[in-house]
């Protein structure tokens, strides 16, 4: 039962998956008055607040800074939101696990794909954002799904590694946080790469979510494609989190229950 | 694997399992007692043997009771047949498919109501939304919770999670099902009305695992039995054989 291959017992808890995932939807937003509209809601006023921010107080030389701005947003913040409730995953579903055989990649799983739909629903900020400030639809815009696809095997590949770890090292649940906040002031969510001083931004060329960020601004803000080149480096960067991410997982799933 | 299975006509076939837990020994309260113990060598684990070398045979249709003392390894060996626990040593083969009902609560989020558990259950053994969609009322109707069906499970009591996990798990038709002691918190009517579907079930070909305290319930509903003694079999064979000589040695 345990030795069922990755893709087989994806297709057979497939059921799961979606029940999964439709349960953290549902748990989210109970009980608010506007519900799904938060997913909205949260990027537009956040992006509001931050503009206002970084117009009066920093000034930086970005063209078109509300949409630039939001995009950083959306990507870190979904990754950060992604891989913060599936660190919890596996603890959490500690009592399903004692009593019935699930495969228990599917926790870490299911709550970055929760994510990923609430994210795909602030989308609809971006392009509001987009028909405010007239920035032109083109073709380009075809090419979004791709650094979409890239963040979100990224951040299953971290959320199943970070999960697992903090099974045994409940000190991850706390130092995580931090890791994030110093992760999003290392990518450039509000301000420009120009401003990182020569001597240390090689720092961003080990940070993948630079890379992702950057894919998306380049098609929707500049109307550009960026080349094979770079996507097929994206596609490794996302590739090499989630194979890191599966072997971790699979090494220390074996004695979850011992600790949960 | 699997055809050796259907040749004998066995449904679980279990050979020299052990299960060995680690228990840790000291409780470290941090980092740094953790290095100075493991630096000293002082890092040690209890070992222990929660079943050790248990053999066992059963044939689809068959009903056995597993009866011993708390903690004589009865959950353990039904956690490593569902496959929850990977054995120490040892090999299981299960052919077909299981409902396990381990302990109460077989699987439910108490955050959400006896509506949407029943979906995820369901979800959780394989079946789709659509096929719980088509039993949904059998299950309500047999738990008998009509009026509580929009409820949390969080604010049930332990009986009625036990009707709503035995509702679900016998309403999907899984090959073999499993009993941990969850029917003990039922009423009599209700226990009553399990036995009677479980009786039902065994007749269509489910072969059923059960775990009780009640001998005289295991008599009733199985005719063979297994009696775990410190992990390790103490006995094995007809129902009325072992529970007669598990009641002598209780009494004494």
């Amino acid at each position: 039962m345990k030795n069922e291959c990755l893709w087989k017992s994806l297709y057979k808890y497939r059921f799961l998956l979606k029940e999964l995932i439709s349960r953290d939807l549902k748990i989210k937003y109970r009980r608010s008055f506007l519900g799904y509209l938060w997913s909205l809601m949260n990027p537009l006023l956040m992006m509001w607040v931050l503009t206002l921010v970084f117009s009066y107080i920093f000034r930086f030389d970005i063209p078109n800074y509300p949409l630039y701005l939001i995009i950083g947003q959306t990507i870190f913040g979904f990754f950060s939101e992604s891989t913060t409730v599936a660190m919890m995953s596996i603890i959490d579903n500690a009592p399903l696990l004692k009593k019935v055989y699930v495969p228990q990649f599917i926790f870490p799983l299911s709550r970055v794909l929760s994510s990923f739909v609430t994210m795909i629903f602030s989308l609809i900020a971006i392009l509001i954002v987009m028909l405010i400030t007239d920035v032109p639809f083109k073709l380009t815009l075809l090419a979004l799904p791709l650094p979409l696809l890239f963040t979100l095997l990224f951040s299953v590949g971290v959320g199943m590694l970070i999960s697992a770890v903090t099974v045994y090292l409940r000190d991850v649940m706390h130092l995580y946080s931090i890791v994030l906040t110093a992760w999003s002031f290392l990518t450039p969510i509000f301000y420009p790469i120009s401003i990182v001083p020569a001597n240390i931004r090689w720092v961003l060329q080990y940070n993948p979510l630079y890379y992702f960020i950057d894919y998306f601004r380049q098609i929707v803000l500049y109307n550009t494609l960026p080349n094979v080149q770079t996507t097929v480096f994206c596609f490794e960067l996302s590739i090499a989190a989630i194979v890191i991410g599966a072997i971790v997982f699979n090494k220390l799933q074996k004695n979850f229950l011992l600790y949960t | 694997m699997i055809g050796e299975l259907y040749m004998t006509g066995n449904i679980i076939e279990i050979e020299n399992l052990t299960m060995r837990f680690n228990l840790a020994q000291e409780q470290f309260s941090g980092l740094k007692d953790l290095i100075i113990m493991a630096s000293k060598g002082k890092l040690k684990f209890n070992e222990f043997y929660a079943l050790k070398n248990v053999m066992l045979k059963i044939k689809k249709g068959e009903a056995w009771g597993i009866i011993g003392r708390n903690g004589s390894g009865k959950s353990t060996l039904l956690k490593l047949i569902s496959g929850i626990y990977t054995p120490t040593s040892g090999a299981i083969k299960v052919k077909g498919t299981i409902a396990p009902l381990i302990e109460l609560g077989a699987g439910f989020d108490p955050e959400l109501t006896a509506r949407e558990n029943i979906f995820l259950n369901g979800a959780v053994l394989g079946y789709s939304h659509r096929f719980m969609q088509d039993h949904f009322d059998k299950i309500v109707n047999f738990s008998e919770l009509e009026q509580f069906i929009d409820v949390p499970i969080k604010n049930f009591s332990s009986g009625m999670v036990a009707r709503l996990g035995f509702s679900i798990a016998t309403m999907v038709k899984a090959d073999i099902l499993i009993i941990d002691e969850i029917l003990a918190v039922g009423d009599a009517n209700f226990q009553e009305k399990c036995y009677k579907r479980m009786c039902n079930m065994m007749e269509n070909g489910t072969t059923v695992l059960f775990v009780s305290h009640n001998v005289k319930d295991v008599e009733k509903i199985c005719k063979k039995v297994l009696w775990l003694e410190h992990g390790q079999i103490k006995m094995v064979g007809n129902s009325n054989e072992v529970c007669q000589s598990y009641q002598n040695e209780m009494k004494e």
